[in-house]
């Protein structure tokens, strides 16, 4: 799995249905891998008005990544800083998490992580009914 | 013929030997990978959309988002099987993938995905596999879910196998109720063989056009047929185009294409070849790589 989708996974079990505290999953014990991923800045600038800027920071800083800026850029304008644009192509797309835990900072469910696979599957009691 | 979801629940069913089968299948990788192109062109991505984000519900083993990468679209697939997910693994597929059973909701940020395909998984969600499992209650968390993460004026588009016309019914309550739009198209209605069921729905009543906030209403998309189909005396409708299939396949790059004939264990071999290759020639001299995969070095 890699950071983008993390960027975008927040628990759904039951208990965690009205708060906002569901985001993002914090990783623990995590094994990473590098893969490289060809460019594809097209799709980078489409994906940033989706980004959560502060969890991604957080997120890559937990992983000892920190060439992204703390400040979100202003995406509301086209991106056209190379460098950033190859720091997210790093950050999203080519940092896999194979094996560790996300735990949610509200409700202390742990997904698991096995082979690059998260586990969402929830217990009966936890479905968001 | 029985019905596979009538058989036992879909992880139990695509167990070890059944996912290998299926995935191997020629006949199977043909038909997923034509369904799957009529899916991404039901879903008209606008240009300005491209390449997008796109939702694989019941990925499997990874056929339909091979298809996806082949247009150049990312995609995050969830499946409930753990054995067609380890094939998925095999085969070395673009997207992310996850365990997951679609029923319990998906989980996503509002507005993560430009669009989400389905192929063949559907006609799973109507089946109760536990006492605690109420078709219903299940389709309605999902389609509630996924309405919530597809971003606005975007579409969701499912094939699948509809039991009966109550079923596409029972379906489309939940999926209205959820606040989709959309409809059923079937294509080639006349022939048995086919003949194929795309529930296409959207998210708001018009769909993104532009790059500058540019809409159009959303409209049912027309049925495919055969060109004799429209003669007199068919009993088609009389609305349709003739549209012959046109596959855009060729206009991508080869990345991850199969050619035709091949196995899948020469398919995979070929790729992993292709990966060594491109490990060795993209990577330069002083990377930090080492090829394509490394363990990680903080
Ligand atoms: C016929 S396969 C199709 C796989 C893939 N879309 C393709 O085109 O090859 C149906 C898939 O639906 C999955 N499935 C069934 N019910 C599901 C559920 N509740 N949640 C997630 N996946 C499910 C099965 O595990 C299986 O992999
Ligand atoms: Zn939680």
């Amino acid at each position: 799995m890699r950071l983008l989708t993390h960027n975008l996974l927040a628990c759904h079990a039951r208990a965690c249905t009205t708060t906002s505290n569901n985001f993002p999953l914090i990783f623990k014990d995590v094994q990473v891998e590098l893969i490289q991923a060809e460019p594809n800045p097209d799709f980078i600038k489409g994906f940033l008005p989706k980004i959560e800027w502060n969890a991604l920071v957080k997120t890559a800083r937990s992983l000892g990544q920190d060439v992204l800026p703390e400040q979100s850029p202003d995406f509301s304008k086209p991106l056209n800083d190379e460098a950033l644009l190859n720091s997210l192509h790093h950050i999203l797309l080519e940092i896999h998490i194979m094996e560790g835990q996300m735990i949610c900072p509200n409700c202390s469910h742990i997904y698991q992580i096995r082979s690059g696979i998260p586990n969402m599957l929830l217990a009966e009691h936890e479905i968001n009914k | 013929m029985s019905r596979p979801e009538h058989i036992a629940p879909p992880e139990i069913f695509y167990g070890d030997v059944e996912a290998t089968k299926y995935t191997a299948n020629t006949r199977v990788q043909t038909i997923q990978a034509e369904m799957t192109e009529r899916a991404v062109e039901l879903l008209m991505l606008p240009e300005h959309r491209k390449p997008a984000l796109i939702l694989d519900i019941g990925c499997g083993s990874g056929l339909s988002g091979e298809i996806l990468t082949e247009h150049g679209h990312e995609w995050i697939g969830m499946d409930i099987s753990p054995s067609m997910l380890e094939v998925a693994l095999e085969r070395e597929t673009e997207g992310d993938i996850m365990l997951a059973d679609v029923g319990q909701g998906c989980g996503f940020r509002a507005g993560s995905f430009d669009g989400a395909i389905s192929i063949s998984v559907l006609q799973w969600l109507c089946n109760a596999d536990s006492t605690s499992h109420s078709p219903a209650q299940r389709l309605s968390t999902f389609f509630t879910s996924l309405y919530s993460s597809l971003s606005r004026g975007s579409r969701a588009v499912f094939q699948f196998y509809p039991e009966s016309d109550e079923q596409v019914k029972f379906i489309m309550t939940f999926a209205t109720k959820a606040g989709f739009g959309g409809g059923l198209v079937v294509d080639f209605p006349n022939s048995r063989k086919a003949k194929k069921f795309y529930l296409v729905l959207w998210v708001g009543g018009e769909m993104a056009v532009g790059p500058n906030g540019e809409t159009a209403k959303q409209e049912l998309p027309q049925a495919l047929m055969h060109e004799h189909e429209g003669e007199a005396g068919s009993s088609g409708p009389t609305s349709v185009k003739y549209e012959k299939r046109r596959s855009d396949r060729s206009k991508v790059k080869g990345k991850g294409k199969k050619k035709s004939g091949e196995s899948t264990k020469d398919y995979i071999l070929r790729k992993k070849e292709l990966y060594r290759k491109r490990g060795k020639e993209d990577v330069p001299k002083d990377s930090r790589y080492t090829g394509r995969k490394r363990k990680d070095a903080f």
